[in-house]
Parts: structure tokens; C-alpha cells; sequence
């Protein structure tokens, strides 16, 4: 059951992502480019996905575990670190080069394989580096 | 859609986002959990053994391509144009490695999933990856890179 959640909720994301036009390294990197062909179409994903989860994190309120599995384990974390200042930069940068971020990546594995992959195994290979030497 | 940004695709991009946000709900009311690719996607290689169970990272991570493969199937075809040379890609997808898993999410995580949770980590995190993302395209674009 847990297997078949997680699924659908992959479904979801990805046919969200092939949707918005976020699959779309080109059209991503014009929402970072004011000073060009600026293309506001990523505020529009960010903010309809917001309404929804939004909504979900008040409904969990209600809930004392969630549905379909024992306990919620969400991040309890609340440390303004270095890492995380860090970490966000970094990914930032790599964002605004390639025009791709980890949901789209993955999405794009069977829209255009060959031209993602080399990213694919970059992104791979760059959170092994991070596990080699975590720098926190 | 737009005048000023003829290229712009509001309803689609609104639409999409409505989904995305769903699936983030279902993942979160259903098993309990975040729905950040970055870490799941560690996850479900094995790169990390924290965090959900490997076989709910895994299914999530193959919905992804399949998700919007039926998308695809259903309009007849998603865009998806790629820088011509093969750098950026590899210099990008170190970077978007490494810092996803530094900084301990991506835009799933910190920009849908925390944002609307209104996390303090997930609401810099935010500001500091799309401020890091406009400086950097726009030194390329002055750099004459785009």
C-alpha cells in the first residue's frame, strides 16, 4: 500500500512537472534570466503547488497519524546552519547552468534520455561527492 | 497569455503546479513524509540510507519519468529543449547534487514542501537557491554564456 502511495504521488508530480513546462531546461533558465527572454511561468508551478500543500498541512493538523502509513516523519530541524546557506548556493548555481533541478532530471529520463543523462549522473555523482566529504 | 512575456504559459504552469502540489499532499497525508525529490532520489540509489522506506523512495522516483511520459502521450509531446553542449549539464548536475544534499533539499522540498509549511530553513534555503539562481544566469548572460 505504501508502495502504490508513493507511486501515485510520483505520477502526480511528474505529469505536474510535464505540464507546467518544467521539463523544459530552456524555459526554466528564462525564469532566472530577468536581464533576457524573461518567462514568469515558474511563479505560476511554484504557487499552484503551494495552494494545495498548504491546504494538506492544515488538514494534518487533524490527523494523529497519517493514512497509509504508522507515523509521520517529517524534518524537525530548525537551525539556521551554514550547511543548508551552503548547500542552497550551490544547488542555486547548478539550477541556473543547466536549467534542470532534481524533479525535472528525473522527468526528463523519458521525455529526451540521452540529452538529460549526463546530468542525471552528475547530480549522482555530485551527492556522492557530498557523502565523501560532507563539509558540515 | 501574458502581453509582456508572450512566451509565458500561466494556466499550464498554474495547472501543473496544482498537481505538483498534490502530489506533495498525497505524500504527505498518505505515508507521513516530505516529497523532495533531491532526497528521495538519494534515497532510492542507496546513496543515503536515511529517510523513507528504499522501496517508497524508488516508487516514487520511477512515477516521475512515467508521470510525465503520460502527459506526453496525452498532449502529443512536452518540450524539453537542451543547452547544445554537454558542460553545463555536467558542471550543473555536480553542483545540483552536491548542494541539494548539503543543503538538504531541493525545490520540492524547501520550495513547495517547506515554503507552505513556512519553515524558517526551507524560506532561506528558498531565498538563497533563486537568488544564487538569477545571479548565476545573469553573469552568463553577461558573459556573453547564453
Amino acid at each position: 500500500m505504501q508502495i502504490l502511495v508513493a507511486l501515485v504521488s510520483g505520477l502526480l508530480f511528474g505529469a505536474g512537472l510535464g505540464w507546467s513546462g518544467m521539463a523544459d531546461p530552456v524555459r526554466v533558465q528564462a525564469f532566472l534570466d530577468v536581464f533576457g527572454n524573461w518567462d514568469p511561468t515558474l511563479a505560476f508551478v511554484m504557487g499552484g503547488a503551494i495552494i494545495p500543500m498548504a491546504i494538506a498541512w492544515i488538514i494534518k493538523r487533524k490527523l494523529s497519524t497519517p493514512l497509509a502509513a504508522p507515523s509521520f516523519e517529517l524534518p524537525g530541524t530548525t537551525n539556521l546552519d551554514r550547511p543548508l546557506a551552503i548547500g542552497a548556493v550551490l544547488f542555486g548555481m547548478g539550477w541556473g547552468i543547466a536549467g534542470l533541478c532534481p524533479g525535472p532530471a528525473l522527468a526528463d529520463l523519458a521525455i529526451a534520455p540521452l540529452a538529460v543523462l549526463p546530468f542525471v549522473l552528475a547530480m549522482f555523482a555530485g551527492m556522492l561527492v557530498q557523502r565523501a566529504f560532507p563539509l558540515n | 497569455m501574458i502581453a509582456a512575456y508572450p512566451n509565458a504559459m500561466p494556466l499550464q504552469g498554474l495547472a501543473g503546479g496544482l498537481l505538483i502540489g498534490l502530489a506533495a499532499a498525497v505524500m504527505l497525508l498518505g505515508l507521513g513524509r516530505i516529497a523532495g525529490v533531491s532526497g528521495l532520489a538519494a534515497r532510492a540509489t542507496g546513496i543515503t540510507g536515511a529517510g523513507a522506506p528504499r522501496g517508497v523512495a524508488i516508487a516514487f522516483v520511477l512515477g516521475l519519468p512515467l508521470g510525465a511520459l503520460i502527459i506526453a502521450l496525452m498532449t502529443g509531446g512536452i518540450e524539453a529543449r537542451f543547452p547544445p553542449s554537454i558542460w553545463p549539464l555536467v558542471i550543473g548536475g555536480l553542483l545540483v547534487g552536491f548542494g541539494t544534499r548539503l543543503g538538504s533539499g531541493c525545490t520540492s522540498g524547501h520550495g513547495v514542501c517547506g515554503l507552505s509549511r513556512l519553515s524558517p530553513r526551507s524560506m532561506l534555503a528558498t531565498a538563497l537557491f533563486m537568488a544564487s539562481g538569477f545571479a548565476t544566469v545573469g553573469l552568463l548572460r553577461a558573459g556573453g554564456l547564453l
